[in-house]
């Protein structure tokens, strides 16, 4: 059988045979389960502008990103960082860019990494499933940018930037962990916003503005009704960028809009930070094993396998917590490793799999226990479940325990007999992401003086950063128009430790 | 099957209004890193692309995020070779920020590292001369052979097909149509097939047979009219119409004036230079055309190129006025004041013959300043008198005789430099705005 391509230069009809040499292994083979791909090659600029605008297509415009572009724009100039080959986007359908830099060797590794790896990861891990709706999410985009362009041509840029600021400084804390709050689809929000427009214009009056007005203090300038009830008001709420949007008693509509659409766009990453290390292991192992079998088949001329798995080497590279270019835990390398160990355990138990996986050591069925894991998963419990000591032996894995008020590190756990429960298990709650400062709206008196009380739960003696602390405070403030206070509640005691107000800013 | 899609061709510049966006906000800060920068750096450098570190007043994006000076956490990492549990290591010194590595691996937030990020030679510029301006007197004259560019000018009846504007064209049809009530060819078919039902009977009554004839009748009328109003009618039909607009021909020519007699030595040269750069800087902005004539005097003047002018060295007494004469004589030849806007910039160690500043003064205030926009005289002192003329009142002869010509023209100004830390903020303090200098007096 002759190869599927031929020397660097990619074209559209070789990639268009490579995927059509692929999709077999993949979908029959891997019986992966995929939306329709969609294949995009972009230049090197497009790349840097994807990056700025947090990955995604189209993005309102805001400040943060220029700064971003910025940033990667000279690091990548400078050769001091080298571009993703590929960006792919979580939506039905799926949307991969190709960089048109990228020899055929890379497309043809990227195609298989993200059009099919991290595609049928999308589409099929629970977190995924539940939390983001992949075929609104363009739309939804879509009406986020014109909703925002909209917005800063009739209340000024100036306005628009502030309260997108002060979302964003609470983007972390925009995000619900536990529940799914009821979501008006796209159409409903549109018809809601041109419901308010019309109303806008029907009471508008050119001559209403010419009548002179009592100049209106803060309090008078809200409009009434618009107030809350205490009873509406439901606590502790986690989701402050929720609670702002629903309850704040001084914000616009506009502007609890503009909170929605970041909290929408932060709810949307949610699952994808849960699930770094499998959504990457899930690509990584499906282009190494797609990659293998091409190659066994003779598709793939030798000289581009050697690219890919050079390529694919240096993806995987785990350098030890000691050698410079370490950036601690490469999710990659993890992933990776991981998958691979299970197809081990699969296939070639030792006494020792046995013991700690029975279900799984000696069934053969890799496949089957792979598409299981990457449905049913997230990082922290798949590495509560499937970190073997055989693998925490290969990368030697040790536990350091950090207490600030020590001069010296401790090694708490290592590779060996005893350290491996608790090497898991410091693992596993590492990718925990509920780990991330616990902060909750507790009390809102909206019949006295509107104070809104947030209580930061104290795990560990782990404070904010003070500096960061008082700024997002000042923004809260904003948001919420009165007084605000955070409060550290030590979360084994129930007591509290200290307790911030916001500078009015 | 995927779908393929070539995007390489969509427009670039994606993020140009973020960047802009990000810049406005970060302005102050750039400024004075921009400022910094060219105050220690070559006058030449302004020129060009600059680098600059991400001001992080004003562009921080807070979050809240634990701090790694306290509490206790535990990390995994990878890669042990000697350490027993129960091993202790010392902590990197300078206090916990790094040892956040060890830390919670979802922790760490996004680190302000120290990236810099690059600013285009426009964008420099902006924040260089940011207000400063050309003193009032920007002429606009135009040139007789001053060029035209077409400008939109709503729509016209006549024009050249390329011009078409298909939707005010569609527009006027649409109108007309709907006016002069165009028959739809739906009603003609509805019509026809009617009249086809009816031949399609075996045996036609009378009556269907006169009903079929009616039919007959208004479809004929029906088509005849659709004919006659026609789909598009030349009075429908719209051109973009294209006014020509005379583009001001604003061009600048600026004089450069210095002494090279002996008294002038490398270091004074310099100076001067980086005064003339950044005034050709900022009059490059202002005007889409400049030019820039060196003169250089000792006891006579001459017209040079710009090397020259910098670098070689000629011996002789010094006089003034004779620079004046050059510039006069060139600008009656060659610039004439009502075309050009016609700057002068003079850089001397404020030596002269003690009988030329009064032929001096008189050329300025008869003639010179008549034409010139703007004239600034720099005088360059050596650092060790600069506490001596801290007072503008006294000085050297020809900074006493300009003193006079200061008093009777706003827009000849004149100011003192020791160091090349100096010049851009005497450059500055030239081309404030007005209101910042009354404020400031």
């Amino acid at each position: 059988m002759s190869h599927l391509f031929e020397g660097p230069d990619w074209t559209f009809d070789k990639i268009a045979a490579a995927y059509d040499a692929m999709a077999p292994v993949a979908l029959d083979d891997l019986r992966l389960d995929i939306y329709p791909n969609q294949i995009e090659v972009i230049s090197s600029e497009q790349m840097l502008d994807a990056y700025s605008s947090v990955g995604m297509p189209l993005m309102y415009q805001h400040w943060s990103f220029g700064k971003h572009f910025l940033r990667e724009e000279y690091r990548y100039r400078k050769g001091r960082r080298g571009l993703a080959y590929e960006l792919v986007i979580n939506s039905n359908p799926c949307i991969t860019y190709l960089m048109e830099e990228n020899t055929m060797a890379l497309q043809a590794l990227v195609i298989a990494h993200a059009a099919f790896g991290h595609n049928h990861f999308f589409k099929n891990n629970y977190l995924f499933r539940q939390w983001t709706d992949a075929s609104a999410i363009l739309g939804y985009l879509e009406f986020a940018k014109r909703f925002i362009a909209q917005c800063e041509e009739r209340h000024g840029p100036a306005a628009v930037e502030r309260v997108l600021d002060s979302a964003h400084a609470l983007m972390e804390q925009g995000i619900f962990r536990y529940r799914r709050p009821p979501r008006p689809s796209q159409e409903a929000l549109r018809r809601r916003e041109r419901a308010r427009r019309e109303h806008e214009e029907r009471s508008f009056r050119e001559l209403d503005r010419t009548v002179p007005r009592p100049r209106k203090t803060a309090q008078e300038n809200e409009p009434v009704p618009e107030w809350p009830a205490q009873a509406e008001i439901k606590l502790p709420e986690e989701n402050l960028l929720y609670f702002l949007e629903k309850n704040s008693p001084v914000l616009e509509e506009w502007q609890r809009e503009i909170l929605r659409i970041v909290r929408v766009i932060a709810q949307y990453f949610y699952p994808q930070r849960q699930t770094k290390v499998m959504n990457e292991g899930c690509a990584t192992f499906v282009h190494y094993h797609m990659m293998n079998a091409l190659f066994d088949r003779g598709l793939v001329p030798e000289g581009a396998m050697l690219e890919i798995l050079q390529n694919h080497t240096n993806v995987v590279l785990q350098p030890a917590f000691d050698d410079p270019r370490s950036q601690g835990i490469n999710p990659y390398a993890l992933g990776f490793e991981m998958m691979q160990d299970i197809k081990r355990i699969c296939e070639k138990p030792t006494n020792e799999d046995r013991d700690w996986f029975p279900a799984l050591a000696g069934s053969g069925d890799w496949r089957a226990a792979l598409l299981d894991a990457w449905a049913n998963y997230r990082d922290e419990s798949f590495i509560l479940q499937f970190l073997s000591p055989s693998l925490i032996r290969k990368l030697r894995l040790f536990v350091l325990s950090d207490d600030a008020d020590e001069t010296q590190y401790e090694v708490a756990s290592i590779h060996n007999e005893r350290g491996y429960e608790n090497i898991r298990t410091v693992l596993a709650a590492s990718y925990d992401i509920a780990a991330r400062p616990d902060i909750q709206a507790v009390d809102a008196d909206m019949m006295g003086d509107r104070q809104l009380r947030l209580n930061h739960m104290v795990h560990e003696g782990r404070l904010l950063d003070e500096e960061t602390r008082d700024l997002v405070l000042t923004h809260i403030r904003r948001l919420w128009g009165y007084d605000v206070s955070l409060a550290d509640i030590d979360a084994e005691t129930g007591e509290t430790l200290d307790e911030w107000e916001a500078d009015p800013g | 099957m995927p779908s393929f899609i070539d995007r390489r061709l969509n427009p670039g510049s994606k993020s140009l209004s973020n960047r802009q966006r990000f810049l406005k906000r970060a302005r102050a800060e750039l400024k004075r890193s921009i400022d910094r920068q060219i105050r220690t750096g070559k006058i030449a450098d302004v020129d060009g692309e600059h680098v600059v570190p991400i001001p992080l007043d004003g562009t921080g994006e807070p979050s809240f995020r634990h701090t790694p000076d306290e509490g206790r956490r535990q990390g995994v990492l990878p890669g042990n070779r000697e350490f027993v549990p129960g091993d202790r290591i010392p902590k990197p010194p300078g206090g916990g920020g790094q040892g956040g590595r060890g830390g919670n691996a979802s922790d760490s937030g996004e680190s302000e590292d120290d990236f810099n990020f690059v600013l285009t030679r426009e964008e420099v510029l902006d924040l260089f001369f940011e207000d400063l301006e050309l003193p009032d007197m920007v002429k606009l004259y135009l040139k007789e052979n001053a060029a035209k560019k077409p400008r939109r000018a709503g729509f016209s009846t006549a024009g050249s097909p390329a011009n078409i504007n298909v939707g005010r064209t569609m527009r006027g049809s649409l109108g007309r149509r709907i006016a002069l009530r165009r028959p739809r060819l739906s009603e003609i078919e509805a019509l026809e097939n009617e009249i086809a039902a009816l031949e399609a009977m075996a045996k036609p009554s009378p009556a269907n047979l006169a009903l079929q004839e009616d039919l007959r009748t208004r479809c004929e009328a029906l088509k005849r009219r659709r004919k006659l109003v026609s789909f598009v009618d030349p009075i429908d039909v719209r051109y973009n119409r294209f006014e020509q607009t005379p583009v001001p021909n604003a061009s600048a020519v600026m004089f450069c004036l210095m002494d090279v007699s002996g008294s002038m030595g490398e270091r004074e040269k310099d100076l001067a230079k980086r005064f003339f750069m950044l005034l050709h800087l900022f009059l490059k902005r202002r005007y889409h055309r400049t030019e820039i004539v060196f003169i250089r005097h000792t006891h006579e003047a001459k017209e040079v190129d710009e090397n020259t002018f910098f670098y070689s060295t000629e011996s002789g007494g010094t006089v003034v006025s004779t620079a004046l004469d050059e510039m006069l004589r060139i600008i009656k030849a060659r610039y004439p004041a009502n075309e050009w806007n016609i700057y002068a910039a003079q850089a001397s160690d404020g030596d002269n013959m003690p009988n030329d500043c009064a032929r001096c003064i008189a050329l300025l205030q008869e003639r010179v300043m008549q034409l010139c926009q703007y004239y600034a005289y720099v005088e360059i002192i050596d650092a060790r008198e600069s506490s001596i003329f801290a007072n503008t009142d006294n000085g050297t002869a020809l900074w006493q005789a300009y003193r006079m010509v200061a008093d009777t023209w706003t827009n000849f100004q004149m100011a003192r430099v020791a160091r090349p830390a100096d010049i851009y903020t005497v450059f500055r303090s030239l081309f404030a705005r007005r209101a910042a200098i009354r404020a400031g007096a």
